[in-house]
């Protein structure tokens, strides 16, 4: 498959009151066509925020210091973030689900002219055709009866419906990616199962790419192909699904894999949680920042900065200069 | 009360809560919503059982019924042999000594305005059973270093804390009357994914060093609900349909909701994940001001039948204490 | 309890403390109007406190061949129809202003507190009760209710506080209601409840607290409105009486020889509306600093 994102040393910082904040701090990855993407951390490791400087969606006090975003031969941040190459990009070639259905639609229009907008904004439809297609897509993603709801208003959905409307307004325009930022954290569990098997089919269906930003391991063991593992702003370990999970070699990989309980594992098993608490961003020392937390750490680890992404075999890279294998 | 039980320290015989909804400027009332419709379950000493459902199960009122904090529209809550439902506002707050409550949010069930210290032990000045200055201070220091918390930190205020630290603080509220029952209110699921085995281990080496504690563990996650329960009891709408020990719910659960449930949950393993059953159900779990008649699972059971919307079927157990509410298992 | 031995062995590391009282006087005086408000305030204060020592002349008893003088070199500000001084009738005037805002927000506020504190905690009829009459109470503009009041209980400076105190009641029950029902959601208030607390000690220990930053905001920026209102009562001729010293009447009585000596009406006039200025932006400095987010409600 041919690769259609890349992302080369991205850095999103914030200055704030009390310091810089290098939200993300150097990253790189590349998403090739129809391949599903994890990108997996926990609050405030940049996970988030790396996926709106790809959107250019970052807002003073937040700026994007550096990098590249590599889409169909063009550097996306040589583009001015509000100007109209970025606006043909947002929405029509890269398209982003967020965490809350109850805000991420507009409570005072019907849900009709919120998906005709995109549709007739990028694809130039008219209204007729618009609205049309609008029907379509909401009764591709499970509405019943679309053609009567399409005037209602998002008050009037649950919050499992809501999110179905915004995967059927992300596909609208036939993007060539799909970034779901956390997309059913906050729904319950059924239906976030629901929503996860309608995202797989429709980006089979419409031959998309999907990045899955998330916390949840399972959700990315069970649908993406390869995935990202990031901690406090940087990409720690990064491999196929089966690499990750089956071999994982980076300390923090290996410690949240150990700490979350599994509905399979045997009883009486014991969690290992990783000790200490997620690093402050504020004026990182140039260590790597797991150190205070890890169980592996050499005496090198507090002297040398953070090692570079190394292959450890094929496709499977790691930050870490510990041999963590036999463990 | 022939059907008091000895060895259960919490004994709930068909519970029911029922919030009225109103209109108007009479309050009058136009329909109820029943968030607990007929609960039944035994919680042993030093036992943990799990209550898992999705939002609007009715999972939290069944705990906060267990404190008191609601009035029952029905049934009984056998607390240590005595029905506390039937209990005055003065009686119920003596016995809150027995019990605690755990919260989801570390950063709304502590007072900002109180140092943790206070906090922690608030519950002792409460119930008087301190009778010192420094008897107070020790037991403090005591309950902050029982959670893992340093006890120079007792003047400090809430938002100096990270998530995780406030929530062994709650912890150690909890704790401070050396109750013999706590209902934890979702505890792990507000905090970051490698804080909460923290909290789960230290939850779990409490009940292992008192010998006489209870949880009522309520969660909407089931790995973690199986993770820490000895049995679990699966809600839907209001009323349990399974209750089984969580092995067995896992090797064999029975009820179809309880069977998606699982399903839904995927385990961070590829390998495993490959050849897993999957259940999609249908649409959503429906308002619980207007349940559907019979089992009110059926609209959305992929194993429904015609009888299934003709009666409520009523919970039984099938062996091994293995309780089922299902007509077709 | 004491058997509890856990293994939890690690002590959580404490995080670097953060100094609120310092942060809290960065914010509030970062704005230089906010220091020029303080130190209006402590000028005032300090002259209603010791005016009895630093009053130039009596501000009661006049000297009737000095009438009516226009500030000179013996009278800083001039003298008024009776002759009397009118720096020092100012400075007892400032005597007068305070203490009526304060024991008027005192009484006002407690009141008010309590009211909506009961309303908000409990609900239901009470909260009906309370607040309807509170809200019939704010159907007419505050001036006039306190007018009203004065009118009926008579002038005279006790009257004035109990208008003034009628009047403004249902400004501090309605706030304090909507922060009670808001702070009662919270889960520490369930969690107080699920312990056994009493509802006294929730409301008074918890909830009280936890109100207190917005409502020191509120009783600040009302500071500067009681004293305008009781400025206009006086002015208007039913509220503090003659002899006693209150900028309102003094006001009042210079109205008359306007063209002839400004200064009369002039220097209370300013009088009032840098006290009122003074507290108005130390209410914003104060509101800024206990919380921002207060900002465009109170």
């Amino acid at each position: 498959m041919a690769e259609l994102l890349r992302v080369n040393n991205l850095v999103t910082q914030f200055k704030t009151e009390s310091g810089l904040v290098k939200a993300v701090d150097g990253i790189s990855y590349y998403i090739d066509e129809q391949e599903i993407i994890g990108l997996v951390g926990e609050s405030g490791c940049g996970k988030s925020v790396s996926q709106l400087s790809v959107m250019q969606l970052i807002s003073a006090p937040g700026e994007i210091a550096g990098g590249e975003v590599i889409f169909e031969g063009q550097n996306l941040l040589n583009y001015h973030a509000n100007g109209p190459e970025m606006r043909s990009i947002r929405g029509a070639k890269i398209a982003m689900i967020f965490q809350e259905p109850m805000t991420s639609l507009n409570p005072v229009l019907t849900l009709g002219r919120q998906l005709t907008e995109m549709l007739q904004l990028h694809l130039k439809m008219n209204d007729d055709a618009a609205r049309k297609r609008a029907v379509e897509l909401m009764s591709m993603v499970g509405i019943p009866s679309a053609e009567s709801r399409i005037d209602d208003y998002p008050h009037h959905f649950s919050g499992g419906m809501r999110q179905r409307i915004m995967i059927a307004m992300s596909l609208s325009c036939n993007p060539k990616i799909i970034i779901a930022d956390e997309p059913t954290t906050s729904l319950d569990v059924t239906t976030q199962a629901q929503l996860m098997e309608l995202m797989k089919d429709m980006v089979e269906r419409f031959h998309t790419s999907l990045v899955i930003v998330t916390h949840n391991l399972g959700v990315v063991a069970r649908y993406a192909q390869r995935i990202y593992i990031m901690y406090a702003g940087r990409i720690v370990e990064s491999g196929t699904i089966k690499d990750i999970f089956g071999t994982p070699r980076h300390p923090y990989t290996i410690g949240l894999l150990k700490c979350i309980p599994r509905l399979d594992e045997e009883e009486g098993t014991k969690l290992v949680p990783i000790n200490g608490l997620p690093p402050n961003l504020i004026n990182m020392p140039s260590t790597c920042a797991f150190l205070p937390r890890c169980s592996y750490r050499l005496d090198k680890c507090s002297r040398e900065p953070w090692p570079p992404m190394t292959a450890i075999d094929g496709n499977h890279y790691i930050r870490c200069y510990a041999d963590t294998k036999e463990k | 009360m022939n059907s008091k039980s000895n060895d259960a320290i919490l004994d709930i015989q068909d519970l029911k809560m029922y919030f009225p909804v109103t209109r108007g400027l009479l309050r009058r009332k136009v329909a109820d919503v029943k968030a607990v419709d007929g609960v039944t379950f035994k919680l042993k000493q030093d036992e943990t059982l799990g209550l898992v459902g999705e939002s609007g199960c009715g999972k939290t009122t069944v705990g906060r019924c267990v404190l008191g904090l609601y009035k029952p529209t029905g049934g009984k809550i056998f607390f240590e042999d005595e029905d506390i439902a039937t209990f005055s506002e003065k009686k119920l707050r003596e016995i809150r000594s027995k019990m605690a409550l755990i919260f989801q949010d570390p950063y709304s069930s502590l007072d900002p305005r109180q140092s943790a210290g206070s906090i922690v032990g608030e519950p002792l000045k409460i119930h008087h059973l301190v009778l010192s200055k420094g008897e107070y201070r020790d037991k403090v220091d005591q309950l902050f270093s029982i959670v893992g918390l340093d006890s120079s930190m007792t003047d400090r205020f809430p938002h100096e804390f990270s998530g995780g630290q406030r929530q062994r603080i709650g912890v150690a509220r909890a704790l401070a009357c050396d109750p013999d029952l706590i209902v934890c209110d979702e505890p792990i699921s507000a905090l970051d994914v490698s804080i909460q085995a923290q909290i789960i281990n230290l939850l779990e080496e409490l009940q292992g060093s008192s010998k006489k504690l209870s949880y009522l563990f309520i969660a909407h996650d089931l790995s973690v609900v199986k993770h820490i329960s000895d049995r679990v009891a699966v809600m839907y709408l209001g009323r349990i349909v399974e209750i089984c020990s969580s092995k067995e719910l896992y090797d064999n659960p029975l009820h179809p909701y309880t069977r998606a449930l699982l399903s839904a949950i995927p385990i961070p393993d590829p390998f495993v994940e490959e050849t897993r059953e999957r259940i999609i159900l249908k649409g959503e779990v429906p308002s619980p001001l207007n349940p559907p008649p019979g089992c009110s699972f059926h609209p959305r059971c992929f194993m429904a039948i015609p009888e299934c919307s003709q009666a409520l079927p009523p919970l039984r157990d099938i062996g091994d204490g293995h309780e089922v509410a299902c007509i077709r298992v | 309890m004491t058997e509890r031995n856990t293994t939890v062995d690690e002590f959580q590391e404490a995080p670097p403390r953060i100094n609120e009282w310092r942060r809290f006087w960065r914010v509030f005086l970062q704005r230089k109007i906010v220091i020029f408000g303080l130190v209006v305030l402590f000028l005032l204060v300090f002259s209603a406190i010791f005016a009895d020592l630093i009053v130039p002349y009596d501000p009661y008893i006049g000297v009737m061949a000095d009438s009516l003088e226009s500030p000179n070199s013996t009278y800083w500000l001039g003298t008024d129809i009776q002759g009397r001084d009118t720096l020092s009738r100012l400075i007892f005037g400032t005597r007068t202003a305070l203490m009526v805002g304060f024991i008027t927000v005192g009484i006002a506020g407690i009141a008010g507190v309590t009211l909506g504190l009961m309303a908000g905690y409990f609900g239901g009829i009470i909260s009906m009760v309370i607040m309807r009459i509170m809200d019939a109470l704010m159907c007419f503009p505050m001036l006039i209710l306190a007018m009203l009041f004065a009118a009926v209980l008579g002038g005279g400076i006790q009257n004035v506080i109990i208008a003034l105190s009628i009047a403004t009641v249902p400004g501090y029950a309605r706030v304090m209601n909507g922060l009670t029902m808001s702070i009662r959601e919270n889960d520490y208030i369930m969690a107080e409840r699920a312990m056994g607390s009493s509802n006294a000690r929730i409301m008074l220990s918890h909830i009280l607290p936890n109100s207190l930053p917005p409502m020191i905001v509120l009783v600040t920026l009302q500071l500067g409105m009681i004293i305008m209102s009781e400025a206009a009562l006086s002015f208007l001729g039913i509220g503090i009486k003659p002899p006693g010293a209150a900028w309102g009447a003094m006001v009042a009585d210079g109205y008359r020889y306007l063209t002839y000596t400004p200064a009369l009406s002039f220097a209370p006039g300013i009088a009032i509306m840098l006290v009122v200025f003074a507290f108005n932006m130390v209410g914003d400095g104060l509101r800024d600093a206990l919380d921002p987010r207060l900002r465009g409600i109170l």
